[in-house]
This record gives C-alpha cells, sequence and structure tokens, in this order.
C-alpha cells in the first residue's frame, strides 16, 4: 500500500484516528516530527511514516491569557488562561501542543519535566485550515 | 569557493541621512502618510541637503499591510507618495525583521555597484485592528500548520523561552521586570517613543487617578511592588505580563544609504555599515535550544566576522526586545553575556544607559514601539543618532560611540539579521 503524502493534513487524519505519527528518513535515520517530504538533514525524498507512542515530557510551557481568535471564541481568555508547551517525546522529538491536566490559572506550580501523554482526539476545536476544515489540536496531558 | 570564505562588502556603504515618524496609534494615518513623514525627517537630516533624484531604488520592509491595512504591493505605492517614481520599489518581507533586511538589501544593493544611493525603511500600521485580530496577525509569523492549532501567540512562544530560561539558568520574573523598567526610563528620554513615560510615571499617574475618584490609594511601594500587581500588570502569557511586551504600534523608519565614495557629498559625519550577517532558523519546537535563537548567532558570527569585531568592542546595541525575555535571549546570543546571564547582568544594571553595556537607549521596541515592518531600520537610526552624538538626553557613553549593533529578529527566529556600523 502507497505511504499517504508526508502532509499536515496526513498528520491531522492519523491524529483523527487516534495516531501520533512522524516521519524517518532511510537515508540517515533522522525522525522528524511533524512530519516532511524532504529530509532536512540530507536532503532525500525517501521517508516513511513511524507511530510514535504519545508518552513524554514538558520540556517548556506557558499559560496564555490574551487567546487568539479560535481559542477566544471557545471562552479562552484572561479569565480562563489554557495552557501550551513544547513536549519532548520518549524517540526524541520535540513538538507544540496544548497541556491538559494542570492548573494553567497557576502557571508558576507546572513543572517543566512533568510526565505527560498525548490524549485523543485532542479539541477538535482548532483553527481552520487552508479548506476551511478545523484542524484537531494535538493534545497532551500531566 | 566555501560558506567558510570571510565574507565581505565589495563596496563600503554608509547611511547618510536618517529619519523616523513619531511612534504610536494614529487613527488618521496610513502606512503611505507615516512613511512620508520618516522621508521628510530623513531629508532634513542630510548636512549638506538631499535632492530626492538623486535617490536610485527603494527596499521598503514591511510585514503584513495586507491584513493590517488591506493594502498589498505598498512599494510602489510609497514610491509614488514620495515623489520617487519610476524608480524600482520593492517590499521585504521578513515579518517584524522586514525592515532589517531592507537594510541588508539595500546595502548589497549599493555593495553590488548597481546603485550609489539607495532609500532603505520601513513600515507598519497596526492600529486599525482589535487586538484580537493583531494577535492573530502577528502570530501568522510563526508556524501555522504546527505552532498556531496548539493555541500558540506571538508572546506565549516568547513566554515558553522565558519558561525554559528560567528552569535552565535560575533567571527570575523579576529579571525581565527590570529590563522593562530599564527601557521606559531610556523610552521617556526619546520624543519619539509611543511609551514615553517611566514605569514609576505610569504607577504615579495611577495613584493620582484613584485619588482624584476618592478610591482608596494603591498600595505599590515602587514601581517593582507595581509591576508584581496582578491587576496593574496582568499576564498575557506566563511569565510574560503587560510590561513586557512591546505595545501594538504604528509607526515609519527610513535611511538613506551611500556609497563610501560618495559619501562626502551628503555629510561629514557618515555612520559606516561595516558588518552584515542574515540567518534563518526553526520553529522552536525544532530547535537544538530552547534557549537562545540559532539565526541570531549565525547572523551575528557573519557579522563580526565581516566588521572584525568582537562582541568587547560594541560600544551600544539596539536589540530586538519584541518581549523582555527576548532582550536576555539577544544579549547571549550576541555574545555579551555568557549564556544564562543576561537576565542577571541586567537586573544589576550593566545594560542601562550609562551601565557597563547600554543596551536599547532608544527605550527599544517594548517603550519606543514596535510598528513591526519598521523596527530594524528605527533601531539603525539611533545608532545614527548615538554615534553622531546626537541624542541628546539619552546620549550613551558621552557622544563617544564608535563602534555599534543593531539585532533585529524576524517572528520566533525564523529570521535575524545583525548589522555594525563605525563613525571613523
Ligand atoms: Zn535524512
Amino acid at each position: 500500500m502507497a505511504e499517504r503524502a508526508f502532509t499536515a493534513d496526513s498528520f491531522y487524519t492519523y491524529l483523527r484516528e487516534g495516531k501520533l505519527m512522524a516521519a524517518r528518513c532511510a537515508q540517515c535515520g533522522a525522525l522528524h516530527l511533524p512530519p516532511r517530504p524532504l529530509c532536512n538533514r540530507c536532503q532525500s525524498l525517501e521517508l516513511s511514516w513511524v507511530q510514535l507512542q504519545g508518552k513524554g515530557k514538558l520540556a517548556a510551557y506557558t499559560a496564555i491569557a490574551v487567546a487568539p481568535g479560535f481559542m477566544a471564541a471557545q471562552g479562552y481568555g484572561r479569565d480562563k488562561p489554557y495552557c501550551t508547551g513544547i513536549v519532548e517525546l520518549e524517540e526524541g522529538p520535540r513538538i507544540s501542543a496544548r497541556i491538559a491536566g494542570v492548573d494553567a490559572a497557576q502557571p508558576e506550580r507546572i513543572a517543566i519535566g512533568t510526565a505527560v501523554r498525548i490524549v485523543f482526539p485532542g479539541d477538535p476545536k482548532g483553527p481552520g485550515d487552508q479548506q476551511g476544515a478545523a484542524m484537531p489540536v494535538l493534545t497532551f496531558t500531566a | 569557493m566555501t560558506l567558510k570564505r570571510a565574507r565581505r562588502l565589495s563596496r563600503g556603504v554608509a547611511i547618510v541621512g536618517a529619519g523616523m515618524s513619531k511612534f504610536g496609534a494614529f487613527k488618521e494615518k496610513s502606512s503611505r502618510d507615516l512613511f512620508v513623514e520618516a522621508f521628510a525627517e530623513m531629508k532634513g537630516s542630510v548636512d549638506k541637503g538631499l535632492d530626492a533624484a538623486e535617490i536610485e531604488s527603494l527596499y521598503i520592509g514591511n510585514f503584513s499591510s495586507d491584513l493590517f491595512e488591506g493594502q498589498g504591493h505598498l512599494a510602489p505605492i510609497i514610491a509614488d507618495w514620495l515623489g520617487l517614481l519610476p524608480r524600482p520599489a520593492t517590499r521585504v518581507e521578513d515579518a517584524c525583521a522586514s525592515s532589517g533586511v531592507a537594510l541588508r538589501m539595500g546595502i548589497l544593493a549599493i555593495a553590488s555597484g548597481l546603485y550609489d544611493v539607495v532609500l532603505a525603511g520601513g513600515v507598519e500600521k497596526m492600529s486599525n485592528l482589535p487586538t484580537e485580530r493583531v494577535t492573530d496577525t502577528l502570530a501568522m509569523a510563526s508556524d501555522a500548520l504546527y505552532e498556531i492549532p496548539a493555541g500558540l501567540t506571538f508572546p506565549g512562544i516568547f513566554a515558553i523561552m522565558a519558561t525554559a530560561h528560567m528552569q535552565r539558568y535560575g533567571t527570575q520574573p523579576e529579571h525581565f521586570m527590570r529590563i522593562a523598567v530599564k527601557n521606559h526610563q531610556n523610552g521617556a528620554l526619546n520624543p519619539k517613543a509611543q511609551l514615553g513615560s517611566t514605569i514609576q510615571q505610569v504607577m504615579q499617574s495611577r495613584v493620582a487617578r484613584a485619588k482624584e475618584r476618592g478610591q482608596p490609594a494603591p498600595p505599590w511601594r515602587d514601581e517593582m511592588d507595581f509591576l508584581h500587581d496582578a491587576q496593574a500588570n496582568p499576564v498575557v502569557a506566563w511569565p510574560m505580563r503587560l510590561f513586557d511586551c512591546s505595545p501594538i504600534s504604528d509607526g515609519a523608519a527610513c535611511v538613506l544609504l551611500a556609497a563610501a565614495d560618495v559619501a562626502s557629498r551628503f555629510t561629514d559625519k557618515p555612520v559606516h555599515i561595516i558588518g552584515s550577517g542574515q540567518g534563518s532558523g526553526p520553529a522552536l519546537h525544532t530547535s537544538d535550544e530552547l534557549t537562545s535563537l540559532s539565526a541570531a548567532k549565525v547572523a551575528a558570527r557573519q557579522a563580526y566576522e565581516m566588521a572584525g569585531v568582537t562582541p568587547k568592542d560594541i560600544k551600544i546595541a539596539e536589540v530586538h526586545d519584541c518581549f523582555t525575555i527576548a532582550e536576555v535571549v539577544a544579549s547571549e546570543d550576541l555574545g555579551f553575556f555568557a549564556p544564562g546571564q543576561g537576565g542577571f547582568a541586567a537586573a544589576e544594571g550593566a545594560t542601562a544607559l550609562h551601565g557597563e553595556r547600554p543596551i536599547n537607549t532608544s527605550g527599544g521596541l517594548k517603550s519606543k514601539g514596535h510598528p513591526v515592518g519598521a523596527s530594524g531600520v528605527a533601531q539603525a537610526i539611533e545608532v545614527w543618532k548615538q554615534m553622531r552624538g546626537e541624542a541628546g538626553a539619552r546620549q550613551a557613553r558621552k557622544g563617544k560611540v564608535d563602534v555599534a549593533l543593531t539585532h533585529n529578529v524576524g517572528g520566533t527566529g525564523g529570521t535575524c539579521v545583525v548589522h555594525i556600523y563605525e563613525r571613523r
């Protein structure tokens, strides 16, 4: 069976199916998250999909009180901040994600290094992509 | 030929005139009006006078007049409004580094031998949109497929660098607050600044207002107390609070560049550009380090090598403090302080106007304002004034600034451009 294209569309389609997928370069072995169609280390176009476990730790974070439009539309803002951060996965790559299971109203108590795991399907109300369909939000929980 | 070859300009280039609009929120002005203001001041700054017909080409930095004003294809409109048709006019877009890169394009155009006299500038008119849509527009300078869906905003990404920096090096929120205090102090001495008050003055005016209204006096003992108050200084993206963020701004800036061999036609006090570097970097989550911008380190190395100077030689620097954490990171990426020491050094006063290493004597983006497409060239204008001894009340080093640097970042580190200047 042909591989799905190494696009954001495929990444988010996999996420809707309950899979966190990265791309592995056949030539140099680099593991790419987000996936990409060309290895930016060796320029190879030979990649394959790899499923990640979805476990990692919080590498850094913030609690956002001035929200972008699509978050504000869901009631997030000064009175209801939310946590977002960078997760370092056990397989190595890092990715930006929403962080659930922490108290965004007390951000000084959130600890870098906290173990987190992916939750599916994540928040379905992400920003619209270029076709106007909402992307699911990659979400991890403490 | 390898990338390791020392890069030199094949022809010297100097700034021979500089001007900027006031920075602020100007409902009635569009970007072309702001640019005309900057241009008029620049013309007046040319010591021996400028016949505008001598300008051969324009490079205009602008992030998003499309979204901010509903106006694309801005450069030829500006050329028209300046009376400079039919000269080539090119818009340069690298987010908040747009005009730093426009400056570099102008330098390269002269160094190539094609032109002798070029106008480099930038403009942004941001205040038409409500804050939420400004937030969305600025966020477009990050990764729309993998950062924005996570709910990240522009301050949010810098805030992530801040928590990483705090965890790794022990940097404190108070360090960020000290930088805000310092930049407001400098900005209060800059008549072009948008937020032209010290934080002390902001605090005092709020105390006075409470008194006028018969409300209980706020409990702040000093400006740090004020900055710790979550009502007075609310969180935007923790640990970045309102006073850690540059404002939403309208403004324009431009410099007149001339080949060094014709600079004396315009002035006997040119500011020579001796180093220029530019780098590109990844989204923060794929960066090797969360506490540094790789593009800034690359740009700095190129500029230092070209100029033949080291960080120790830099007398003053204007760095890209879109958020206070960004000034900490910049001061480390540029080699002024060891990694992790930037916040501590600033809190100890090392970067104050009369400290050992003045940074952001203009007030920085934080206080002067940050019309994103104009900021890079506005930094060069501060250096021009300081190096010519024309910075007035905020003059650093008693007017003896022989070597200076500017550092302009696009987005969250996708672009960085560094320039080094010399007064001979
Ligand atoms: Zn590879």
